[in-house]
């Protein structure tokens, strides 16, 4: 017998090689080492999920009572992936180009960016799906119950809510810890796939090894258990056509529509042509479940007492030959389906919550200045968390509330009708360009009105949500009304009852909306994108158009996708369009980029409206619609053509603009050069020759001769500090400079530079905030020019940053082979005309009595940054100056 | 009371040069240093004289020159120019624009005072400051 200790110790176990595996995972991502995570096997062992705690107890159970009815619940997804393989690429398709987060982010964005449809499609899955959560506590409750007490028909456990409770508490301190660990702009969570692969692994295998015990041990090998099954009730079923097509679809539907099922489907699809492999391996795992149910089931009927439950023979068959090892495997597969299915559920569920509810409410409280200041990022998180705990809170709500009392296959199927109302609008938006917002808002109220009355509801029992006289009368005495037996039509299982009506006036209304409504511009042209994303591959011409400040974007942008990604993002731009430096010109196409980038993080709607806050534009013109109107291929081909040349011309434009911009700032330079030096040269010596005169004149009182003397030295001093820069500048540019090779600690290079700038001169005063642990690095440089660089630069934060409480701020970063030292402080910063030029001699910003420079310092930083195999660049956006030298790691670092 | 000259220039050592040179030979000086609002400045404190810099901060001493020939009160103001950039180019442009007298730095004590003297006429507390010096 298995104690409840040890199934306990067993359970932790467990648990904790989940945490291992997910943590190792998410690592093993981390470093780039993906590889075999994103893998086909790991991606359809994902796909798994869709047989939770209800397939591996619930279909023998349902086998028991209805024979080979339960094969509907594999058929439907089957068909699904072998036949509409097509629809199932485009999704994934479309989900890529567009960067959908979850199933209300795809209705949300298909139809408009529509916040409205987002809200909807949001709460009928929360609705939806709350049940089947409440279903899969209630399996792992029953199924510890049954070892509590050996005795299955006493299972009058120790305490099974508080079981139930538990096990919710530890599901969202799992679904949090490694679902909302970081915002990925793609929404994937390699951690959480990986442990529900080996979760996928271990029911697979558990079901397998009961069965294969059924067949060989309990019975007396394939003939024997096929003679029992003969003489069981099972035979006797005889298939009902309509529940059997019905059932089928409605498995097919919610296979596409279940949130968390889009999560793995795709969402975290990493590859398009994983789903060629999924496309046989999934319907061959499914099989492999669905292999020993038959014979367990008639085992099940024929050995247990009469009144067991039968959604429990996976579990106590084993126990009632004393196999407890057995047992114990099959609980953990049991634990296993529904663990990986309730983290995922949680996870999409609360992706849709806080992209769809929490942030449009979020954004709209705060008005313009939202997208600007404050944390978007860890209000996003934030958001996320409080929502799986709330989901998983709902779902014991409601495991509460059921009692747990209907059997497990009648609650997943409500689930299952539930979501699969999203169907119609779902076709839609992939096929059908004429589907409207207000069709699809339409379709999805009725149909899942219609589902609440007819199936939800009555589904809490007579006078549990819904009063009996209701159920029998129909309301105000109107039969043809009544939930079970629309317009009359009695006498069908309910089920299907509910399926038929809530489906069929869902479409009607569906299409009739779209029919007659218009649609905005905004959904043409999400339409053509969705319908044709075929067709799209190069993306769709600009949606929007404006004045946007590449600034402004940078500094939401990083907000959102986190400094380092957005930098990256906007210099691949900005390269792209043949410029240096992080801001792009703000082009259409760019907005568009980013907009779909953003997406990735806080869904479409919310993305659009939050750029739209930035540029104050958020329409659509009319030259965005010849995109849509512009139909024909050939003129499609046209266009293509014409758009790569005048995209290639744009290019070239913006290079040459460039690079004249930069030979008229250099001329004008070159010219101003002499002038500069000798601007430089003469003021000293003007000041030197008059105190000269002066003090040779005599005639002057002591004090005056003492502080003419002193100005006299200062100045030379002035002198020799600009001929030193001068000639170390000429070196340098001449490739004259020998460079002292040797291997340094980034730290101590840094040490030396702080002490050496703030000895004397303004950066004595700044606060300077550094991270000993990460400047452990090492490099293969030149220790002193390096040091002249840092010195530079923290003494022009010294003079130039005029906050009162003055800051720098030194922040190491390691990147493959290189290192990034930033150094911002909390200054005015450098204005946008000013950054191109900030690197060439003699500029200066301020003038000249204040910066004691010739404005030769930064020249001479950029020259041996070159030197040094590096590079120094401003970067904008950063609330004060910032600059970003760039090092390659020594080697043995780098490896 | 001598004569008000006003030095616009931004470089604190050498207008503590010039204000000692003219100071003693009794001249009132006085300073600014911020080229933006220095045409303001010469319209408040109606000197006698203006040296100008070319080089200021935030607006080059052209541009100022041109804003006080503009004003009629000020188009007989004699404005000397002092420049380290030492251009030819620079001096058409300062006599173009109007300029009185236009000098390089660095300059001799002795060529600054009598440029002064030049264009604002003797200082009137010249004698009485001299005085000390002379037998």
């Amino acid at each position: 017998m298995v104690s409840s200790n040890l199934l306990l110790a067993v359970s932790l176990g467990y648990v904790a090689l989940l945490f291992l595996v997910a943590f190792a995972a998410e690592k093993r991502a981390e470093r780039g080492q993906g590889g075999w995570l994103r893998s086909p096997l790991i991606y359809t062992l994902s796909l798994s999920i869709y047989c939770t705690a209800w397939t591996f107890y619930g279909a023998v159970g349902y086998a028991a009572r209805s024979g080979l009815e339960f094969l509907t619940i594999y058929l439907g997804p089957t068909l699904v992936m072998v036949g509409w393989w097509a629809l199932v690429r485009k999704l994934v398709r479309i989900a890529r180009a567009q960067r959908i987060t979850s199933i209300a982010d795809l209705i949300s964005s298909r139809y408009g960016k529509s916040t409205l449809l987002g809200v909807i499609v949001t709460f009928m899955a929360v609705i939806g799906s709350t049940p089947y959560i409440a279903l899969q506590l209630q399996s792992v409750t029953l199924s510890i119950a049954v070892f509590a007490d050996p005795v299955e028909a006493a299972w009058v456990p120790h305490d099974p809510n508080l079981t139930a409770l538990w096990v919710a508490a530890g599901l969202a301190f799992f679904t949090v810890l490694f679902g909302t660990r970081n915002l990925d702009a793609n929404e994937r969570h390699h951690g959480v796939v990986t442990a529900i692969a080996l979760e996928a692994v271990v029911k697979l295998v558990a079901l397998l090894a009961v069965g294969g015990f059924v067949v060989w041990g309990a019975a007396g090998g394939i003939s024997d258990t096929l003679a029992r099954i003969d003489a069981s009730p099972i035979s006797d079923w005889r298939p009902d056509g309509t529940r059997w097509v019905g059932l089928t679809f409605l498995a097919g539907a919610a296979f596409l529509t279940l949130p968390r099922m889009f999560q793995v489907l795709v969402v975290e699809n990493a590859d398009e042509r994983h789903l060629a492999t999924a496309g046989w391996a999934f319907p061959l795992y499914v099989l492999l479940m669905s292999l020993f149910v038959v014979p367990i089931a008639a085992i099940g009927l024929e050995v247990m007492p009469e009144g067991s439950n039968p959604d429990l023979f996976v579990l106590t068959v084993p126990l009632a030959y004393d196999r407890g090892g057995l047992a114990m495997l099959s609980f953990l597969g049991g634990f296993s389906s529904a663990t990986s299915m309730v983290i995922v559920a949680a996870l999409a569920l609360s992706t849709m919550v806080s992209n769809h509810i929490v942030l449009p409410i979020w954004l709209a409280a705060r008005h313009s200045g939202a997208v600007m200041s404050g944390d978007v990022r860890k209000t996003v998180l934030r958001a996320r968390r409080v929502s799986i705990a709330a989901i998983l809170a709902l779902g014991y709500a409601y495991y509460r509330l059921s009692g747990g009392g209907t059997a497990l296959a009648a609650i997943g199927l409500i689930s299952f009708a539930g979501v699969a109302q999203i169907l119609p609008a779902l076709i839609g938006a992939l096929f059908w360009r004429g589907a409207t917002r207000i069709g699809a808002a339409g379709a999805l109220l009725t149909g899942f009105a219609v589902w609440a009355y007819c199936l939800f509801l009555p589904s809490f029992g007579a006078d549990g949500l819904m009063p009996g006289w209701l159920m029998e009368e129909g309301p105000w005495g109107i039969s043809w009304l009544r939930p079970e037996a629309l317009f009359g039509i009695g006498g069908l299982d309910p089920l299907v009852h509910a399926l038929f009506w809530s489906l069929s006036m869902n479409t009607l209304v569906f299409i009739g909306g779209s029919l007659l409504s218009f649609p905005t511009p905004m959904e043409r042209l999400q339409g053509a994108q969705f319908v044709n994303v075929f067709d799209y591959a190069a993306g769709a011409r600009g949606v929007q158009r404006g004045t946007a400040e590449a600034e402004d974007l940078l500094v939401m942008s990083q907000r959102l996708l986190g400094a380092a990604e957005a930098q990256a993002l906007f210099q691949a731009e900005a390269a792209a369009q043949g410029k240096a430096g992080f801001l792009p010109d703000v082009t259409p196409e760019f907005v568009e980029t980013l907009e779909r980038r953003l997406s990735g993080s806080v869904g479409a709607a919310t993305a659009h409206a939050m750029i739209g806050q930035i540029g104050g534009y958020a329409t659509v013109s009319v030259e965005d619609l010849m995109a849509v109107a512009d139909e024909t291929q050939q003129l499609i081909d046209q266009t293509a053509q014409l758009e790569a040349k005048s995209a290639e011309l744009g290019r070239t434009a913006r290079a040459l603009r460039e690079a004249n911009e930069k030979l008229t700032a250099l001329s004008v330079q070159k010219d101003a050069f002499l002038g500069q030096i000798s601007h430089e040269l003469r003021t000293p010596m003007t000041s030197i020759r008059a105190f000269s005169e002066i003090l040779r004149d005599g005639d002057l009182a002591e004090g005056e001769r003492a502080r003419y003397a002193e100005i006299i030295h200062g100045e030379t001093q002035r002198l020799t500090r600009l001929l030193d820069d001068l000639l170390d500048l000429a070196v340098l540019e001449n490739g004259q400079v020998t460079l002292n090779w040797a291997d340094a600690e980034l730290g101590a290079v840094l040490d030396a530079a702080v002490n050496a700038a703030t000895a004397d001169g303004a950066a004595r005063k700044i606060a300077i905030h550094r991270d000993d642990g990460d400047e452990a690095v090492l490099l293969h440089t030149d220790p002193d020019r390096l040091t002249q660089v840092f010195i530079n630069l923290i003494a022009n934060a010294g003079k130039y940053c005029t906050n009162d409480q003055p800051e720098l701020r030194i922040a190491v970063t390691r990147r493959p082979g290189t290192v990034q030292i930033d150094f911002i402080d909390n200054g005015p910063g450098i204005p946008i005309s000013a950054q191109p030029v900030i690197f060439e001699k003699f500029v200066r910003l301020d003038d000249n009595s204040k910066a004691g420079g010739a404005g030769l310092g930064l020249a001479i930083c950029r020259e041996i940054m070159l030197k040094l195999g590096g590079q120094i660049v401003y970067l904008p956006g950063q609330g004060g100056a910032a600059f970003r030298v760039t090092l390659p790691l020594a080697r043995a670092e780098a490896a | 009371m001598g004569k008000q000259v006003l030095l616009i220039e931004d470089e604190p050592n050498i207008i503590e040069a010039i204000r000692f040179i003219l100071t003693r030979d009794g001249w009132a000086v006085s300073s600014h240093s911020d080229g933006a609002n220095a045409v303001a400045v010469v319209q408040e404190r109606r000197p006698d004289l203006v040296i100008l810099d070319v080089m200021l901060p935030n607006r080059s001493g052209f541009d100022i020159l041109a804003d006080l020939r503009a004003d009629p009160a000020l188009a007989d103001l004699p404005v000397m120019m002092l420049t380290a950039r030492g251009q030819a180019r620079d001096r058409a442009q300062a006599e173009q624009a109007g300029v009185s007298r236009f000098m390089t730095k660095p300059f001799a004590n002795a060529e600054i005072l009598a440029a002064v003297r030049e264009l604002a006429g003797p200082s009137e507390g010249a004698n009485a400051a001299r005085e000390p010096d002379q037998p």
